[in-house]
């Protein structure tokens, strides 16, 4: 295992790596008040049309969302053993567990991809071919902008959080990664994890309402 | 003679400033951008003013008129205001005053300044094929459905430079946490960096929140999703709502640093210790916080319920609370000091009767009953210019020249400094205190034709903006001059107690010769004015 | 060091648990979901959510090993956005004609 030295502004690798933990939460903070502008125009929406919600929310795919969802867990799962596995040299194994993880990853957009299509074929997309036949078609097309605003942003963090697990899989399976040094591979997982966090959050607020009518 | 190794000399190319990691470079870097678009907001304003000389309108369109106040507040607000004071001297000065060789990220710093000039670039970029008409607010659904202009370009810029703001706040945040040097505490930190603390607390948690505005607006224009369309269940005030939430903050994030170069100030200009420090540094991170909870003073008359406008006006009344506490504050540490009128100190001193007489009428507008009466008139433009310009901007110019020492290591010509100040002080006064005369008079904002009884009004301010202008731009010649020519300066010009006088001007590229040891409080000066350093 | 040979390494316990518990309350949300009871979906369906998030971030990102400041700078994400939805449905709440005009 290379011995590393900390960078010129730290005192010692554990300065660092405490340094860049804190630098990871603070910006998950940002992130869940960016995801939280869009949490609060749902509340407000869905406060103002219970009925539309809960009949918009039935259009969606719970099958596939809660595949989706255990997908991502599981997922979340594979990160931390991947984690504690580095953090005790055993490099090889970690960078495995990291690899399957963003495979899942993959797994996952292409179920949303699927689900999307559909939607589109079932002419759900505001601003695009919107058309229900509804008596109020209004709160449905809210819903469905939030649905793919939403879904459309976690699935970019998915993507920006798979290309850092790949990297960081291919630093482990080198041997970067010891119980000296791992303040990448921590870092890169508490993303991967607050990405897990929002998709739970999403997928109440968009599979789950209206189904026992 | 040979040069003596700081971070300027260490290496001159291109490639060296602009893939630099060094904190004082990125802000010079920071520098140079912000002056850049301070001048062409600047420029907005000069037309502007210049429009408002005659009630007819004259000298642009309409149309044009709505373009030259929406960049002029867009680019003052994001690309000068929010940025200025943290990104150049809160880059600079951070990592010395916490004894620390630069910050907790510094790759993530030069990236900061790239977002910054990104975002710059495409926002002006929008005003070069047009501009925007909506206001820097982009109320919408004006701006989702019926603008015909840039609106889309013109966030997108301001969503890049967003990022900017965010990262430059995680940075202070993780570095003054933890980056601090062995035996400084918080109770030791000079209260400028308690200032930065609360001011990255906004920039962090607030502008998240903005850039998920500004992307819902796109959206909702682009593609006509109808998220704030009334024909379509929208609701226009959740737009408000949201972009205020970040807005009300954000003039905090302005203010604040600012409040803080002013504590510095007033400590070393009277050679006494700030007057109850810890209700000084404790009244930033109560005005950081409080000042989340008052955004709805935006919205008094946009439609929000009676009993919303009741808790956000109690709210607002609450947060001038603590600001008061720091301008008695200072009040109380220059009573019996020994007092120097240094440029950076006429400054501090302007910096306090300009704020209090915009925070007090801050509290006017507070009052539910008379903000009905005065809101969109310019009693609000002179309000917020009390406080951005008269207060922000002035603090500003003091912390340049205050540290102007050590970041290029030469002496400002003091005369010149002094009467650049005091011109600023008047054509500042002359430009905004008739728009407090005009707004209770009903002069509304935004508009460019206006009744001829009120003309005498707008050519005492358009005189005093040419005044403000030809003061604002004293310092860019006697600056650059003392760039090259100016007195050579020492580790510490002023004899002050923080950490970045003690080491030379310039600061050497890591800032400290060897590990710095925090012995004692900050501004620690004896009875007869002896300063002795944080590190003695 | 050692490279051990994956199929001899077993991930920790809490760990598996934790995935197992993840599992089973996604299970028990999506049953919720489907029972009749009104205006009590929303509260269970966001109080699992809440448990699954917290299982995540304690376990997985290790906020039960962590520093006070670590989960001080968590929670703040959450207390801001709290902030932000009480104070704007302190408006929406309280209005006479909510903002939806269309019924």
């Amino acid at each position: 295992m290379p011995e590393t030295q900390p960078a010129f502004q730290f005192a010692d690798l554990r300065q660092q790596h405490d340094v860049a933990q804190l630098g990871m939460w603070v910006f998950i903070a940002t992130e869940v008040l960016f995801f939280g502008g869009l949490i609060l125009a749902y509340a407000v929406y869905r406060f103002g049309y219970p009925d539309g919600f809960a009949s918009a929310a039935r259009r969606t795919d719970i099958a596939i969302g809660a595949t989706n969802t255990a997908i991502l867990l599981t997922s979340s799962f594979l990160v931390a053993w991947a984690v504690t596995a580095a953090r005790s040299g055993q490099g090889r194994p970690a960078g495995i567990l990291l690899g399957v993880a963003a495979l899942l990853g993959v797994v996952f957009l292409f179920l949303k991809c699927i689900e999307y299509h559909s939607e589109y074929v079932e002419h759900l997309v505001p601003g695009l071919n919107f058309s229900v036949s509804d008596r109020n078609p209004a709160p449905i097309g809210l819903f469905f902008a939030f649905y793919f605003v939403a879904t459309g942003l976690h699935a970019l963090h998915v993507i920006i959080g798979m290309i850092v697990l790949m990297f960081i899989a291919i630093q482990a399976y080198r041997g970067r990664y010891s119980s000296r040094y791992h303040a990448p591979i921590t870092v890169a997982a508490l993303y991967w994890h607050f990405v897990d966090v929002v998709w739970i959050f999403l997928f109440a607020l968009i599979y789950l309402p209206g189904r026992s009518s | 003679m040979t040069t003596v190794r700081n971070y300027l000399t260490e290496d001159n190319s291109l490639s060296s400033w602009f893939f630099t990691t060094d904190h004082k470079r990125v802000a010079i870097l920071y520098l140079a951008g912000i002056t850049l678009f301070f001048f062409i907001g600047g420029a907005a304003a000069t037309l502007i003013r210049l429009e408002l000389v005659t009630p007819q309108g004259d000298v642009v369109t309409s149309d044009v008129y709505n373009r030259l106040f929406t960049i002029h507040g867009v680019v003052m607000v994001w690309f000068f205001l929010i940025p200025s004071i943290p990104a150049t001297l809160g880059n600079f000065v951070v990592p010395l005053m916490i004894g620390a060789r630069d910050l907790a990220f510094p790759r993530l710093n030069l990236t900061s300044w790239y977002l910054f000039m990104l975002g710059g670039f495409v926002t002006l970029y929008a005003v070069f094929v047009g501009g925007i008409d909506t206001g820097w607010t982009f109320y919408t659904p004006f701006s989702t459905m019926y603008s015909n202009s840039h609106v889309v370009l013109a966030v997108t810029g301001v969503f890049i430079a967003g990022f900017s703001s965010i990262l430059t706040g995680l940075n202070f945040i993780v570095t003054i946490h933890r980056l601090r040097a062995p035996g400084l505490t918080w109770y030791r930190l000079p209260l400028f960096l308690w200032s930065l603390y609360a001011t990255s607390i906004i920039l962090v948690l607030a502008t998240p929140v903005l850039a998920m505005t500004l992307l819902l607006l796109a959206l909702d224009r682009w593609f006509g999703i109808g998220i704030f369309d009334p024909a379509r269940g929208g609701d226009p005030l959740l737009f408000q709502h949201l972009f205020w939430f970040y807005s009300h903050p954000a003039v905090y994030i302005m203010i604040l640093p600012g409040m803080g170069i002013v504590s510095e100030l007033i400590s070393v200009y009277s050679r006494k210790a700030v007057f109850g420090y810890k209700f000084v540094a404790w009244s930033a991170v109560a005005i950081a916080v409080v000042g989340f909870f008052v955004w709805g003073h935006h919205m008094f008359v946009s439609g929000q319920s009676a009993f919303a406008g009741l808790v956000f006006s109690f709210m607002s009344f609450i947060v001038a609370v603590p600001s008061a506490i720091k301008v008695f504050n200072w009040a109380a540490t220059m009573h019996k000091g020994w007092i120097r009128f240094d440029a950076p100190m006429l400054y501090a001193l302007a910096f306090i009767g300009l704020f209090t007489i915009g925070g007090l009428t801050g509290l006017f507008l507070a009052c539910l009953a008379y903000d009905v009466y005065v809101t969109d008139t310019y009693f609000v433009v002179a309000h917020f210019h009390y406080i951005m310009v008269g207060g922000m901007v002035t603090a500003y110019f003091g912390g340049l020249h205050y540290w102007w020492p050590k970041i290029t290591g030469r002496m400002y010509p003091e005369y010149w400094a002094r009467a650049a100040a005091i011109l600023i002080f008047f054509g500042f006064n002359m430009t905004f205190f008739p728009q407090f005369i005009l707004g209770i008079l009903g002069m509304p904002r935004r508009y460019h034709v206006y009744p001829p009884e009120f003309q005498v009004w707008h050519v005492m301010s358009s005189v005093g903006a040419s005044i403000l202008a030809m003061a604002y731009l004293l310092p860019l010649f006697y600056l650059g001059w003392a760039l090259f020519f100016g007195k050579r300066a020492a580790s510490n010009p002023w004899q002050a107690t923080g950490l970045e006088w003690q080491t030379p001007s310039p600061p050497p590229v890591h800032n400290f010769a060897s590990t710095v040891e925090v012995r004692r409080r900050p501004y620690d000066y004896s009875v007869s004015g002896e300063a002795r350093p944080q590190n003695a | 060091m050692t490279e051990a040979s994956f199929p001899q390494w077993w991930p920790p316990r809490s760990l598996v648990l934790v995935w197992g518990g993840l599992l089973v309350l996604l299970s028990l949300t999506v049953l919720c979901a489907y029972q009749p009871w009104g205006g009590l979906n929303a509260p269970i369906a966001f109080a699992i959510a809440s448990c699954k998030a917290l299982l995540v971030a304690l376990v997985f990102m290790e906020l039960r090993h962590s520093s006070a400041l670590t989960v001080v700078f968590a929670c703040a994400g959450f207390f801001w956005l709290g902030i932000l939805l009480w104070l704007a449905f302190g408006d929406y709440l309280t209005r006479e004609i909510l903002p939806p005009a269309i019924t």
